[in-house]
């Protein structure tokens, strides 16, 4: 083939790639374009006023999912009624907890040359009163239940070839003080009674006692999970039982609800929520059968509620925490949710 | 260039004359082929490295943790692709059609991508892309040492080197354009990505030529097979050089410790954590080419076991945890520097003592005992942290670089000028 003739091949090739590329780039672009309008026959959403203060009636406030001018801003719905009619804040959030006024927003950041994280404290309107940079994608977040303490998850995606190694990082933050705790790994750790440090470890999911002085995670370490439990003042943590991740701890803080890696399930979803009692360290197998990602949130001390995948994304749902019953539908599309009043 | 010529060595005379004749002597076209072939295929390939995390953790609600996309297994596996991959493309000359194969097949695994929905068919599919990487590593390098006169093979790899990693770094940057045009647009991420490494492929079968010219392989060179690639570890220099790779890799602790260590020991903001590798990236980029020539100048093994002395200074930077913002910049300039000194300059350094028709071979033969005692570097490094904390694990892995390093200037031939200076 002459040169002449190469470039022609090369030049027809790069104008026929290079359609199919625009062509999928605007095809992408189009079906995000669809997710910014209202569609039909979803919870009808309205702007208005969100606060975390609690009112005469119990709701539940989340990061809303439908689509719409309104998708992924925090929302607000009547516990009672959690199909009903939805408040739109304006805030958006990725992940979101809150209690005793104090919200966690975990949420991302344009830039120029590529697309950031931070993690925002929210005050009772929703106002920011600080904000911290986080190195990676949002997974987990959590707020003491005085509001004193918040946490945050993120993975960090590996930087190798292929990037197939992924860790976690776990940040500890007073909010009256903002002394920050940017890595769990700066606590020192027991396993076993042991000291234990190695590379290889991540912490995810911290629940916070009552107490405002301890705080239950997952610490993973050589391919196994632990239940640790730490202290804030002392900047311990100390491992209590194995195969525990996502730990949720029950407001009367006498049981923990997780997700166990069950043998069998398949690899990308292996988990069953279980009930853990603190007194007496015995397992519950909880009524829902599909495996849950989430970390769970008490709705009282009898229920829990999760998210499991959803035609936008995800749906909320609820369980008895003792066993017994059967899941039940919350509501569609949302996440992150968190029980005010 | 101003570094070497800075130097008064005895040999200055020597050394001019061989600048000019290095200025004479230009890139050869098919390097700079290779180099497009290579620039392109990293665009694509870091394209989907750079939002593979965040397709699985958002885009398909997985959490990846615990779960090894390719695990210890497949690092072996790997290493025994690339030994095939040498020895197939010795065969008869076929370097070309071999690195056809593996860059084809990385294109082909792109699309896939979009239909697998799980971390086990994406891990397999994973793995298929690295099988490509492996098949076409030695080849490639093949090509890129029979088409460079032997005394500028440093600057030829340099070339190559830096046009690689220029793909590395725009990668990540067309990717985050196209989510900038369609948030969760990771399918349209997909699909550039295979556009892209399509080019890559179609510019590797218009303008590489399929044989290297004639001159490059005599008539007297040994026929190609497993047992004369096996053979090659009894030529002494093959032998040294192997070994000399396989001692400094055993002291290489892997990229990801380097940013952890990094971030543990001179405290880098949790928001600059992502950009660590591109800090790397960009001197490697730019030190590629000048210490290329340098190592055509000044010798190949002396610049390699320059690249291993940067890579201690960095180490020893890191166990001073001396806390000043230029460390974190002077750190990773060292690391860049390292691979710029070591990754082309090992492979020009080979060139010179592999026959050309066992090329491929020969080379996939170091690249390998490089790659697996880099592995278990790596394996030992987090085993020494787990058990001693990374200051220790660190000061251990300087200590072993120390020795290693000595070791490697013992294993130096005594007829070390012919290699020196090709």
């Amino acid at each position: 083939m002459t040169l002449r003739n190469k470039i022609l091949v090369l030049v027809a090739a790069l104008a026929v790639l290079a359609g199919v590329a625009t062509a999928s780039v605007l095809h992408a672009a189009g079906r995000e374009d669809r997710k910014n309008r209202t569609q039909a026959g979803g919870p009808p959403v309205t702007a208005g006023k969100v606060s975390l203060t609690p009112d005469a009636t119990r709701k539940i406030v989340f990061r809303n999912m439908a689509w719409g001018p309104h998708r992924d801003e925090l929302a607000t719905v009547p516990a009672a009624d959690p199909a009903g009619p939805r408040t739109a804040s304006g805030v958006k959030c990725l992940r979101f907890y809150a209690a005793a006024t104090t919200g966690i927003c975990l949420q991302a950041e344009r830039g120029a040359m590529q697309d950031s994280y931070r993690a925002v404290v929210l005050d009772a309107r929703l106002k920011e009163r600080a904000h911290y940079s986080l190195p990676g994608i949002p997974t987990r977040a959590r707020v003491s239940p005085s509001g004193h303490w918040a946490a945050w998850t993120v993975f960090v995606g590996g930087d190798s070839y292929a990037g197939t190694n992924f860790s976690t990082r776990t940040a500890v933050l007073d909010t009256r003080t903002g002394r920050l705790t940017s890595s769990l790994e700066d606590f020192k750790a027991y396993l076993d009674g042991k000291e234990h440090h190695a590379a290889d470890t991540n912490f995810w999911g911290v629940t916070f006692a009552a107490d405002d002085q301890h705080f239950y995670a997952t610490m993973a370490t050589g391919g196994h999970t632990y239940l640790v439990r730490g202290d804030l003042a002392a900047r311990t943590v100390t491992s209590l039982h194995a195969n525990v991740e996502c730990p949720s701890l029950s407001p009367d803080g006498t049981r923990i609800v997780y997700k166990k890696r069950v043998p069998g399930l398949p690899a990308d979803a292996p988990w069953h929520l279980y009930a853990l009692d603190l007194a007496t360290m015995r397992e519950t197998a909880l009524a829902e059968p599909r495996s849950v990602d989430d970390q769970a949130v008490w709705q009282d001390n009898h229920t829990v509620a999760y998210s499991l995948a959803g035609d936008y994304g995800s749906d909320l749902y609820t369980v008895p925490a003792d066993g017994t019953g059967k899941p039940r539908h919350l509501l569609t599309a949302g996440l992150a949710p968190a029980y005010l009043g | 260039m101003y570094v070497a010529d800075s130097r008064g060595t005895p040999a200055a005379p020597a050394d001019a004359a061989r600048v000019s004749s290095g200025r004479r002597s230009s890139i050869a076209p098919t390097v700079f082929a290779l180099g497009t072939v290579s620039l392109i295929t990293d665009v694509s390939s870091e394209m989907v490295t750079a939002v593979l995390p965040l397709y699985l953790v958002t885009g398909l609600g997985l959490s990846p943790l615990g779960f090894g996309l390719l695990d210890g297994v497949y690092n072996g596996f790997s290493a025994l692709v690339r030994l095939v991959g040498g020895h197939l493309a010795d065969r008869g000359g076929r370097h070309k059609t071999v690195a056809v194969l593996g860059y084809g097949l990385s294109a082909l695994c792109k699309p896939l991508l979009l239909v697998a929905g799980s971390l086990p068919l994406i891990g397999a599919v994973l793995a298929a892309d690295r099988t490509g990487k492996g098949l076409r590593t030695a080849p490639r390098d093949a090509l890129i040492s029979l088409a460079s006169a032997p005394e500028s093979r440093g600057r030829a790899f340099g070339v190559h080197r830096a046009m690689d990693t220029a793909g590395a770094l725009l990668g990540p940057l067309t990717a985050f354009l196209i989510l900038r045009q369609a948030a969760d647009g990771y399918d349209a991420v997909f699909t550039v990505s295979f556009c892209v490494a399509a080019v890559g492929v179609l510019v590797l079968l218009l303008f590489v030529p399929s044989r290297a010219p004639a001159a490059a392989l005599p008539q007297d060179a040994p026929r190609a097979s497993l047992k004369a690639a096996l053979a090659l570890l009894r030529v002494p220099e093959v032998r040294q050089l192997t070994l000399a790779a396989l001692l400094l890799g055993l002291a290489t602790v892997s990229d990801s410790f380097v940013y952890l260590l990094l971030q543990h020991r001179l405290g880098v903001p949790d928001r600059w954590f992502a950009l660590l590798p591109l800090g790397t990236a960009a001197a490697f980029l730019l030190l590629a080419v000048p210490l290329g020539r340098l190592a055509d100048k000044v010798g190949r093994r002396q610049v390699f076991l320059g690249g291993h002395v940067a890579l201690l200074l960095a180490y020893v930077l890191l166990l001073t945890g001396w806390q000043s913002p230029a460390l974190p910049f002077l750190t990773l300039a060292l690391h860049g520097g390292f691979y710029a000194a070591t990754d082309g300059v090992l492979m020009a350094a080979a060139a010179g003592a592999v026959p050309a028709g066992l090329r491929s071979s020969g080379l996939a033969l170091i690249q390998t005992g490089q790659a697996m005692a880099r592995f278990a570097c790596s394996i030992a490094f987090g085993a020494a942290w787990t058990a001693w904390g990374d200051r220790t694990a660190l000061g251990t892995a300087a200590a072993v670089l120390t020795a290693c390093a000595a070791g490697a200037v013992l294993l130096r031939p005594s007829n070390s000028p012919k290699e020196a200076r090709p």
